[in-house]
């Protein structure tokens, strides 16, 4: 079985013991059935087994494992280590924008009190049916691009609107997960979503940077979410 | 925590600047390519475009450009001070500063390519 060692720079953290955070080289030796960039990371584990991050499912589902690699968001159990250049270190960080509890994990707080402020769950005041609330397949199809959502917050922490206001603007994951329930032709409170986002902060801190798009491992589109909810908004306006 | 720290949203405005900045950009992006085409046509000296602002058309879409170009900046820079100044009071001084200052340079500027 071939080997190759893998060099990294990872940003330490551990507020008990350090003054400030500082990054760590250090290297790994793994093999041909390591494929990707977690399979690398639980290898450091045994290294220095003081390491700390999140995984889960290790399978790109679960959205625990985001990190800033190589100074761009991703999910380290979908990035292929094939994908780094050879003989450069690979660079670990936090995600940016929200507060470090320790080396690689980060605190969410913020990121999911925005995402409940939207109300995701389906609001409908009519009795539920015997079996379920019908679509037909064109409007089940409008949330596509919209459900497969994983929450691991790539896109809100690579936002820099969201960084300069992450207490009042909701961010793309919360305003993709907004749209998913405006779009959803069984929800009853359009209206009110809309409303609840109408103001110069829930909704219009985007300027479309669109380093949502460029960063979102599922291969969504924030941004054309915002712009369909823009799109409402004006048309029940005018 | 005091309940003056209460993060507080929900102004409930938004869409009409954000609709503003768009239909301004289009304003100023259309004019912007008038005077190129202006100046590409030989327009120059002062009695080339003052021949040129003597046109009814010229002043009215000059006047709509300059009172744009206002409103567009307006909205960009009050977002800028949203986006940097956190003390609303000092906030309040900037947003309050920018219109005046940005009104008087419009009055300004009409006075100015009116009286050609």
């Amino acid at each position: 079985m071939t080997t190759r060692t893998l060099q990294f720079k990872i940003y330490r953290y551990d507020p008990d013991k350090d003054q400030k955070p500082y990054m760590q080289d250090i290297s790994v030796e793994v093999d041909s059935t390591d494929r990707k960039l977690l399979d690398a990371l639980v290898k450091l584990k045994a290294v220095d087994d003081a390491i700390a991050f999140r995984r889960s499912c290790r399978e790109g589902v679960c959205g625990s494992d985001a990190l800033n690699i190589n100074g761009k968001n991703g999910l380290a159990c979908l990035t292929d280590l094939s994908s780094f250049p050879e003989g450069k270190p690979i660079v670990l960080r936090p995600l940016p924008g929200l507060p470090v509890i320790r080396d690689l994990i980060v605190d969410m707080t913020q990121f999911f009190k925005q995402y409940h402020s939207i109300k995701p769950y389906l609001i409908n005041n009519d009795p539920p049916p015997e079996r379920e609330r019908l679509q037909s397949p064109e409007d089940r199809e409008e949330l596509d691009g919209l459900y497969e959502c994983i929450l691991c917050a790539c896109c809100s922490t690579s936002c820099p609107s969201f960084w300069w206001n992450p207490d009042k603007f909701v961010g793309p994951a919360g305003l993709l997960a907004a749209y998913r329930f405006i779009a959803d032709t069984r929800d009853q409170a359009t209206s009110e979503r809309l409303d609840n986002l109408e103001d110069p902060y829930r909704l219009f801190r985007c300027h479309t940077i669109m380093n949502c798009v460029d960063v979102c491992p599922k291969g969504l589109n924030p941004t054309l979410a915002i712009g369909k909810i823009k799109a409402m908004m004006v048309k029940r306006a005018i | 925590m005091s309940h003056f720290d209460r993060i507080v949203v929900g102004a409930h405005y938004g869409l009409k600047d954000w609709l503003a900045q768009r239909i301004t950009a289009v304003v100023m992006a259309l004019y912007s390519m008038f005077m190129g085409a202006a100046l590409l046509s030989g327009v120059h000296g002062q009695d080339g475009w003052r021949a040129l602002m003597s046109h009814g058309f010229v002043r009215f879409f000059t006047f709509l450009f300059i009172v744009s170009l206002c409103w567009h900046a307006w909205i960009g820079v009050r977002d800028i001070w949203m986006d940097y100044v956190k003390p609303a009071g000092i906030r309040l001084a900037l947003h309050s500063l920018t219109a005046i200052a940005l009104v008087g340079y419009a009055g300004w500027a009409i006075q100015v390519i009116w009286r050609l």
